[in-house]
């Protein structure tokens, strides 16, 4: 029977990850391989986990521990984009918490939050790398925007409701 | 906002930097080409990159060729040498566009040192969020795989040298070298009491070297140019070039690759000088974790790693953040802090009680609901943190602490006694 939760292309995937790790190393994929079913379904849900852990036969408890601390695993469903704005040094001396609170405004929902439509989660994140094109923002934990003002940010949330992510 | 450099940066004056046929064209993978067919010893490599002067660029400054001199000569193991590509510290923007925009002198670099150290394998290990340098790196490998420049059997010589790239979850601390050796075993990123040196037990308990991106990114054309060329880039043995990243209160914030001892005002210029034609206040010349230097020393600093150590800092990351002179110290400490408590891992508890002990202290300061005792306190409590853990994010969290204290105690004296900024709502002078 085929598994419910892993897709045959995500196995195809997580199966990659494996083989760049020794065969007798197979917990070594595991962060990646809860990566690619994160990036399937938004977030990892109990059986998602269970599902990677089984599949690298591994104890599921492994798979508990790392998605535990690291931060870019999610235990609860965002919105269809997560915004985050970064507040690490570089970016709050170039007006991120002014960027955060526009994004409030016109996002309409506090950090943390996600819209009742369900397309924006807003977040902060830790310094992304971006120092230097400051403030910057990343959208699903991919695609980077830099030197963000309030109109960058409207062709931003533009780009993402009609489903054309700006390049950056 | 990012600049061609002479060495990391090199294929940045090309379009499609990122191209096999750029750097290709500018005598990529022959350095490697050369060693392996003419079979350099690996002494002779090692030798070269130590009297280059080249040390580590992810912050400690390690030299370099003596790291990979730890690595045991015997070939009964396998050894693994890891590239830091994790590039976390706040302030920190270089690594990204190596990955990025010149890959393929990265592999030639990753290619060299394994060769240097005996390693087989390679782990290139890139932080979560590095969506696009993770595709181009990809895509890179792929094409190196099928010149036969990665792999089994390279350039015709039976050698053996795989690279594969690793993607992160987000996490800070991985970025220490051991921490990162447990998340690269699947495990938290916690790090590891030393000894033993990865050197000595490192990935799945086997000799291991581990390196950041610019270190070697770097080791091609130190390679190509001869060591007396990098270490004599400046001025005699100012040691190479670094990449700085410069951000801030500047008017234009860029990425550029220069001569290691170039003075600060130089660099300064380079990015317009400080916006709104304020006032320089205060720098944190090597990234977060690096001690903040005020205004009267920096403006005397030349950017090599003997002046800032002599200054009391260090070149660190080469993340140059600029201050003027409408900053909140107090508050600026308090940004800086959220930042540690955040990332602290919590395996020590010197850190993992007192990075949050330092920022409640510093909102409440800030909430104005603080006293000076409490601002003699935070030294008490940095001092109980600094060197009383497993890895150097102890002093990432004691050092900005203890030197913004030193350099700009009034600031925080004042905020406790009157409940307010001595900066904010001043004139600007
Ligand atoms: C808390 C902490 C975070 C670190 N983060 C990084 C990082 O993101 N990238 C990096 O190259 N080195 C980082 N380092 C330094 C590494 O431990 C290690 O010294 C370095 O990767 C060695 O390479 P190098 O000798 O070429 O500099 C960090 C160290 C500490 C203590
Ligand atoms: S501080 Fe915001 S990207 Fe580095």
């Amino acid at each position: 029977m085929s598994n419910p939760i892993l897709t045959a292309a995500m196995i195809n995937k997580i199966d990659h990850c494996s083989s760049k790790f020794p065969v007798d190393q197979k917990r070594s994929a595991l962060l990646m391989a809860l990566r690619v079913v994160q990036d399937e379904y938004g977030w990892l849900s109990e059986q998602a986990i269970d599902a990677v852990a089984d599949h690298l036969s591994l104890p599921r408890i492994y798979a508990y521990e790392v998605v535990e601390f690291y931060s870019l695993y999610r235990r609860k469903k965002p919105g269809k984009h997560v915004i985050k704005v970064c507040n690490s040094i570089s970016c709050y001396l170039c007006a991120s918490q002014d960027l955060i609170h526009l994004c409030e405004k016109k996002l309409g929902i506090k950090l943390g939050e996600t819209t009742p439509c369900g397309r924006f989660t807003l977040e902060e994140t830790e310094c992304i790398a971006a120092c230097a094109g400051a403030p910057a923002i990343l959208v699903n934990d991919a695609v980077y925007h830099e030197e963000v003002t309030a109109t960058k940010l409207d062709q931003i949330l533009h780009g993402l409701t009609t489903n054309e992510v700006p390049n950056d | 906002m990012i600049e061609p450099g002479p060495v990391c940066y090199r294929t940045l004056a090309y379009p499609n930097s990122h191209h096999l046929s750029t750097y290709q064209a500018i005598g990529g993978y022959e350095v490697i080409k050369d060693i392996i067919t003419n079979q350099t010893p690996a002494d002779t490599i090692i030798e070269a990159i130590k009297a280059s002067g080249l040390v580590g660029r992810g912050g400690a400054a390690f030299p370099s060729g003596l790291k990979m001199s730890f690595m045991p000569k015997s070939a009964d193991t396998i050894k693994y040498l890891v590239c830091n590509s994790d590039e976390g510290e706040p302030g920190t923007s270089k690594d990204r566009f190596i990955l990025s925009e010149n890959p393929h002198q990265l592999i030639e670099g990753l290619l060299i040192a394994a060769y240097a150290i005996g390693a087989s394998v390679v782990y290139n290990y890139l932080r979560g969020e590095f969506d696009v340098p993770y595709q181009r790196m990809e895509k890179a490998l792929e094409e190196a795989r099928e010149q036969g420049y990665v792999g089994q059997n390279i350039f015709n010589s039976g050698l053996t040298i795989d690279i594969y790239n690793v993607s992160g979850a987000g996490s800070y601390i991985v970025g220490e070298e051991t921490a990162m050796l447990e998340s690269l075993e699947g495990k938290r990123a916690y790090p590891r009491a030393k000894p033993p040196f990865p050197a000595m037990s490192g990935l799945y308990g086997c000799p291991t070297t581990i390196n950041n991106t610019e270190t070697l990114a770097s080791l091609p054309v130190i390679i190509q140019q001869g060591p007396s060329w990098y270490k004599n880039y400046h001025s005699e043995n100012s040691g190479g070039t670094k990449i700085f990243c410069v951000s801030g209160h500047v008017m234009r914030p860029k990425i550029m690759e220069l001569p290691l001892g170039i003075p600060f005002t130089e660099l300064l210029d380079k990015v317009g000088g400080i916006r709104d034609g304020n006032r320089l206040k205060a720098v944190i010349p090597g990234g977060s974790s690096m001690k903040i230097l005020p205004a009267e020393v920096m403006l005397n600093i030349h950017m090599d790693y003997a002046s800032l150590k002599a200054a009391g800092s260090a070149i660190g990351t080469g993340a140059v953040i600029v201050l003027d002179e409408t900053c909140c110290m107090v508050e600026i400490l308090t940004c800086l802090m959220n930042f540690y408590k955040h990332e602290s891992c919590g395996q020590c508890t010197p850190c993992r009680e007192g990075t949050p002990w330092i920022y409640r202290t510093l909102i409440e300061l800030l909430n104005g609901k603080s006293s000076v005792a409490a601002v003699e306190s935070l030294c008490r409590i940095a001092g109980n943190i600094e060197g009383k853990t497993i890895c150097a994010f102890g002093e990432a969290v004691a050092w900005p602490v203890t030197s913004f204290l030193q350099h700009f105690s009034d600031e925080f004296i004042y905020f406790a006694e009157h409940g307010h900024s001595m900066v904010k709502g001043r004139k600007k002078s």
